[in-house]
């Protein structure tokens, strides 16, 4: 079947997409952005975290077809040209990236965490509230220390650019 | 594979009808893993996510009529003051992505005896809306499971909605898992106080082949709850009833032994979970103002 939607901005279509392929599959070998990546296949993991229409799910769970018309966010789509995202940098500069895999869906939980919890001027998050937005994203290196302080670091510091 | 893609709810039944042998995907949580692990290759999925009738709830005649494709998130968000057992249920799912997407409808569908809703379902008396070309009828969910991921929904039927009254007193919901999030239930226990007509509900979960009441052990504590004058004076439980009713929710599983735990573990958890939420529940009871 042909599957035609909206991915960072850019409007994709592809064909031959076989009924019971995941998003993920999709996104991945038929669009050319493996950020996204294939770790458990179950919905156990979080690595595969897109937004879709907005809200973070697991895209090896979302059947091709039902992202059809719907607008797909993954981590491509968060740096710009010059600069990476803030909570890209803030993962980078707290040591929270080590083997890198589950780094896409770490970044894509935490920016729609931080994206709720900052907004209409909210402050940053808990260390129970990053725990539990972040409980579908397992990390087999860092121990989740690093990961929770580069959180809380892009938390601050988009807290200041908004000021 | 042929995906099928109704946009109204009569389209649903008409694809459903035409096509017994697809399997209706929702949030995917459950139908996706099958697929992705190739133990799933039906003729066609029919995708219930475009259907808007689904994806609402509303008041009904005295209960909240929950649709099929609401998830969990929005039971979480929009339905904790009125279905609370529900949504306690429903906060112990799997993570944020998950509760994002999977639906009661789904877990339901799916019917494993360790779905998290069906234990806080039996305990509110829920019923189950199914419908087909043939018509619309309602199962109570005491008698919608039939057997390891079977339930009494025909081969031509879809899931519409889940009744469930908003309680008249305090509602609790226990799992045990390795860990807080992504655990499929080693056991689970629900539980509900019917001060309104003096009853007791309960659901056990991941302990027999389906989930089930606790039919006796229902019966022993409204018996001693009336019997002790108990819903009028909202005194204070005795321990031996709680630990009795516990021993008789224990009694009421016939588990076995499997990767997540072994029977006679999760048999000692469901009697300590019981005791624990009774007592939970009958503090929350006595603390609440009299309605």
């Amino acid at each position: 079947m042909r599957l035609t939607c909206t991915v960072n901005g850019t409007e994709q279509q592809v064909d031959d997409v076989w009924e019971g392929e995941s998003l993920l599959y999709v996104l991945r070998e038929r669009m050319g952005l493996p950020g996204s990546k294939n770790a458990c296949e179950q919905g156990e993991c979080g690595s595969c975290t897109v937004y879709l229409d907005g809200v973070p799910v697991c895209s090896c769970l979302v059947p091709a077809g039902q992202a059809e018309g719907c607008e797909v966010g993954t981590v491509e789509g968060m740096a710009t040209e010059d600069s990476l995202h803030p909570v890209q940098q803030a993962f980078l500069d707290a040591g929270a990236v080590q083997c890198g895999f589950c780094t896409p869906g770490l970044l894509v939980a935490t920016d729609d965490l931080l994206a709720r919890s900052l907004a209409d001027g909210g402050g940053p998050p808990g260390d129970e509230e990053i725990r539990e937005a972040l409980a579908g994203n397992l990390c087999r290196c860092t121990g989740y220390e690093k990961i929770l302080d580069a959180v809380k670091l892009a938390a601050s510091r988009m807290a200041e650019s908004a000021r | 594979m042929r995906f099928l893609q109704p946009t109204t709810w009569a389209e649903a039944l008409e694809a459903k009808a035409a096509h017994p042998d697809a399997v209706a995907v929702a949030g995917g949580t459950d139908v996706m893993v099958a697929v992705n692990f190739g133990r799933l290759r039906p003729a066609a999925l029919l995708d219930l996510t475009r259907v808007a009738e689904l994806q609402e709830w509303a008041p009904d005649d005295g209960t909240v009529r929950l649709g099929a494709g609401v998830p969990y998130a929005r039971v979480i968000s929009e339905l904790g003051d009125r279905l609370p057992g529900l949504a306690m249920a429903s906060r112990t799912i799997g993570s944020p992505q998950i509760r994002n997407r999977g639906t009661v409808g789904g877990n339901l569908a799916t019917a494993s005896p360790a779905g998290d809703a069906h234990p806080a379902l039996l305990a509110a008396d829920a019923e189950v809306e199914v419908a087909s070309v043939r018509g619309t009828r309602r199962i109570p969910v005491t008698d919608f499971y039939t057997g390891v991921k079977r339930s009494a929904l025909a081969d031509d039927e879809l899931i519409a909605a889940v009744l469930v009254t908003p309680p008249s007193g305090p509602q609790q919901y226990s799992k045990i898992g390795t860990r807080n999030a992504m655990v499929i239930a080693v056991a689970a226990f629900g539980l509900a106080l019917h001060p309104d007509r003096g009853a007791v509900g309960t659901g056990i979960g991941s302990a027999a082949p389906t989930p089930r009441r606790a039919t006796a052990a229902e019966e022993f504590l409204a018996g001693e709850l009336a019997g002790a004058g108990l819903w009028e004076s909202r005194a204070e439980l005795p321990a031996a009833t709680a630990a009795r009713f516990g021993e008789l929710v224990a009694t009421a599983a016939s588990p076995i032994d499997d990767v997540r735990g072994t029977a006679a573990y999760r048999v000692h958890a469901l009697s300590v979970m019981a005791r624990r939420t009774l007592t939970w529940a009958w503090a929350d009871y006595r603390t609440a103002q009299e309605v």
